[in-house]
C-alpha cells in the first residue's frame, strides 16, 4: 500500500506527487460507481470474445483464458469523479495476446460488457503492453461490485474507459462513441490531459 | 446472468436536474418499458449514479429510461435507449467556478 508520507518516492523516480494528474485527489479507498444493477456472471458460462471489422472472431472461455500468459500489472488508476488511486495490483491477460486473435486493421475498438455498457477507444490504446483484461485485483478474485469476474485494465486513461464485466472487445473502422462518451464525457479521456468532458482539448 | 437490485437510488432524486429543463414536474410523468411493458412515474425508477452521472432504469427490468449528466455549463439529457443525447446549456453557477475545473483551492 501506497504512502502518503511526503518524501515517500513510489515507483521510478518520481513522487507521488508527481504521479497525480491535475484536478485529481489521492484514496486509499476504492469507490465503486454503477449506471445500473450489478451483474454476476458466474465463470462457468463466462466467455470472451474478440471480432474483428471483417466478422472473424475468437472466443475464449474461462479457463481457456486463465491458460494464456498472465502478467502483474502494478499501476495507477484515475476516475473522472477525480479520484486517483496509487500502486494498485492486478493480475490478467495483456489485451496484446488477446487481440492477436483476430485479423484486424481497425483504427477503433469498441468494449463491450454484460450488462450493455460500452466503451470506445483508439486501437492503438489497447496494444502496445499498457492494456490488460484482470480478474484479480490485489490478490484476490476481482469482486463483482469491481466488475468481476474480469474487467478491463486501461491505466492510462480515465477508468471509465477500463470496461467492467467485461465480455469482448469490437474492432470497428469508424469510431463509435459508447455509453459515456454519448452523454458528454470525452472521446479519448486522457487525465494528463483533463479530458473530462466533451469538448475538453 | 442474475442481476442485484441493490444499491439504486429513488427515482426523485432525478426532480432537482431534471426541473431545470422542464416546466412541469417531470418526476410525475409516466413511462412504460419498451421491453417488459412496466408501467412507472419517473419518481419510480430505479436511478444509479449520481456519478458519472444520473441513470435511470426500469423498475421492472433494468432496461434504460433516461440518464441525466451535469457537467460544468451543460446538462445532458439521453432519453429512452437512443443514441442521441440533448445538451442544454446551464447558466453560470457559483459552484462550478473555473477553479473547480483545475482543482486548485
Ligand atoms: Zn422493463
Amino acid at each position: 500500500m501506497a504512502s502518503l508520507s511526503p518524501g515517500f518516492h513510489g515507483r521510478g523516480s518520481r513522487s507521488l506527487v508527481e504521479r497525480l494528474p491535475p484536478g485529481q485527489y489521492p484514496t486509499e479507498s476504492f469507490p465503486v460507481l454503477s449506471a445500473g444493477p450489478t451483474p454476476h456472471v458466474p465463470t462457468d458460462r463466462w466467455s470472451f470474445t474478440v471480432t474483428g471489422e471483417n466478422g472473424g472472431s475468437r472466443s475464449w472461455t474461462w479457463d481457456e483464458m486463465r491458460a494464456l500468459p498472465q502478467e502483474q500489472p502494478v499501476v495507477d488508476i484515475h476516475c473522472v469523479t477525480r479520484w486517483s488511486k496509487f500502486d494498485t495490483r492486478w493480475e490478467g491477460v495483456s489485451l496484446d495476446v488477446l487481440a492477436a486473435g483476430v485479423e484486424t486493421s481497425a483504427g477503433f475498438v469498441v468494449a463491450e460488457s454484460f450488462d450493455g455498457y460500452t466503451t470506445n477507444l483508439p486501437r492503438a490504446d489497447v496494444t502496445g503492453g499498457r492494456a490488460w483484461l484482470v480478474h484479480s485485483f490485489d490478490g484476490y478474485p476481482l469482486s463483482p461490485d469491481h466488475g468481476g469476474p474480469a474487467r478491463l485494465l486501461i491505466p492510462h486513461l480515465y477508468f471509465w474507459k477500463s470496461a467492467k464485466w467485461v465480455k469482448g472487445l469490437r474492432f470497428t473502422t469508424e469510431d463509435e462513441p459508447g455509453f459515456w462518451e454519448r452523454a458528454g464525457y470525452h472521446d479519448y479521456g486522457d487525465p494528463w490531459r483533463e479530458q473530462r468532458y466533451w469538448n475538453d482539448a | 446472468m442474475n442481476q442485484h437490485p441493490a444499491h439504486h437510488l429513488d427515482g426523485n432524486c432525478l426532480a432537482g436536474p431534471l426541473a431545470q429543463v422542464f416546466a412541469l414536474d417531470p418526476t410525475t410523468a409516466w413511462w412504460t418499458c419498451p421491453d417488459c411493458r412496466t408501467a412507472s412515474p419517473v419518481g419510480g425508477l430505479h436511478v444509479y449514479g449520481p456519478e458519472p452521472g444520473l441513470t435511470g432504469r426500469c423498475p421492472g427490468c433494468a432496461q434504460l429510461a433516461l440518464r441525466v449528466v451535469t457537467h460544468p455549463g451543460h446538462l445532458w439529457l439521453q432519453l429512452g435507449t437512443g443514441r442521441g443525447a440533448f445538451r442544454f446549456p446551464l447558466p453560470p453557477s457559483p459552484s462550478w467556478s473555473p477553479s473547480d475545473r483545475t482543482g486548485e483551492p
